[in-house]
């Protein structure tokens, strides 16, 4: 068998992207601190710019217009914005929570539950 | 060529993100975040998205994993090697995690219209195509994604530095 004949379609890619989707929502149910859970989401978040990319790549042909080529890409640029706002602003509330909690483990973030 | 390639960055990325899952030290994940979104940056470079890659090199294994290494240096207290621990209900999150995938496998395999190969790529991908795009047809979501920046930034600072009890 050459390896190198086997092919690359969409669903490979799509398959990585459920994949690594999987992984980060497996984090996010099983981690125990914050910061664990935080690097889950964002894993969540490379699969889903990974499956924009991928059907931007290969669902396009030449007769659309360049108005709508890139559409995949310039998505998953807002994904990335708003991931780092979002990593921004959720280490700032992890550090806040740990200045007050001293702790970082969501097993003990349960003062809203009653 | 390409095949080879793309298993290797995949299967890497894929244990990577793994790895971050399952390590106990909340530094080591941090690591294994870096090689994972290195290979998935790799992805975008076989899929003709040079300025998505070198975006993801930048933001992601630049900017954000060394966000989160300061923040596991802020908040870290005492032993580190069980500072990644899953909580009880882990078996519930891993099942849940394997369903989700495994319908996801399955819708994607039996959908013939996703059993595609690509086709020759001619329309770029580039800083100046994305740019372009960005000033003309989306340019009221990239004025929100800037203001959205900025609020963020501004945030995040109000929140870390913590606002002076006054009367």
């Amino acid at each position: 068998m050459n390896l190198s004949n086997l092919s690359v379609g969409l669903s490979t890619y799509l398959l990585v992207g459920a994949m690594l989707f999987s992984i980060g929502l497996y984090g996010v149910f099983a981690k125990r601190n914050i910061i664990a859970i935080l690097m889950s989401i964002e894993l969540m978040l490379n699969a889903v710019n990974i499956n924009f990319v991928a059907f931007n790549r290969f669902v396009w042909n030449q007769k659309s217009g360049t108005n709508y080529i890139l559409t995949g890409h310039v998505a998953a640029l807002f994904v990335i914005v708003v991931a780092a706002a979002e990593v921004a602003v959720g280490l700032a509330l992890v550090i806040t929570i740990y200045r007050n909690r001293q702790s970082t483990n969501v097993d003990e973030f349960n003062w809203l539950k009653w | 060529m390409g095949t080879v390639v793309f298993f290797i960055f995949a299967i890497m990325a894929i244990a990577a993100a793994w790895g971050v899952v399952t390590s106990k030290n909340i530094v080591h994940s941090a690591l294994y975040l870096v090689l994972c979104f290195s290979g998935v940056a790799v992805l975008y470079v076989l899929m003709n998205a040079d300025f998505l890659a070198a975006v993801q090199l930048l933001i992601y294994t630049g900017a954000v994993a060394i966000m989160i290494v300061f923040a596991v240096m802020l908040t870290l207290r005492g032993d580190i090697s069980v500072s990644n621990t899953e909580n009880r209900h882990w078996g519930w999150g891993a099942l849940v995690a394997a369903l989700v995938f495994i319908i996801m496998a399955l819708v994607i395999l039996a959908n013939p219209d996703w059993r595609i190969l690509a086709t020759p790529w001619t329309s770029g991908g580039s800083a100046e195509d994305l740019s372009l795009l960005l000033l003309t047809r989306f340019m009221i979501p990239f004025e929100a994604a800037a203001v959205l920046l900025t609020v963020a930034l501004v945030g995040a600072v109000v929140l870390a530095k913590g606002v002076k009890e006054s009367k």
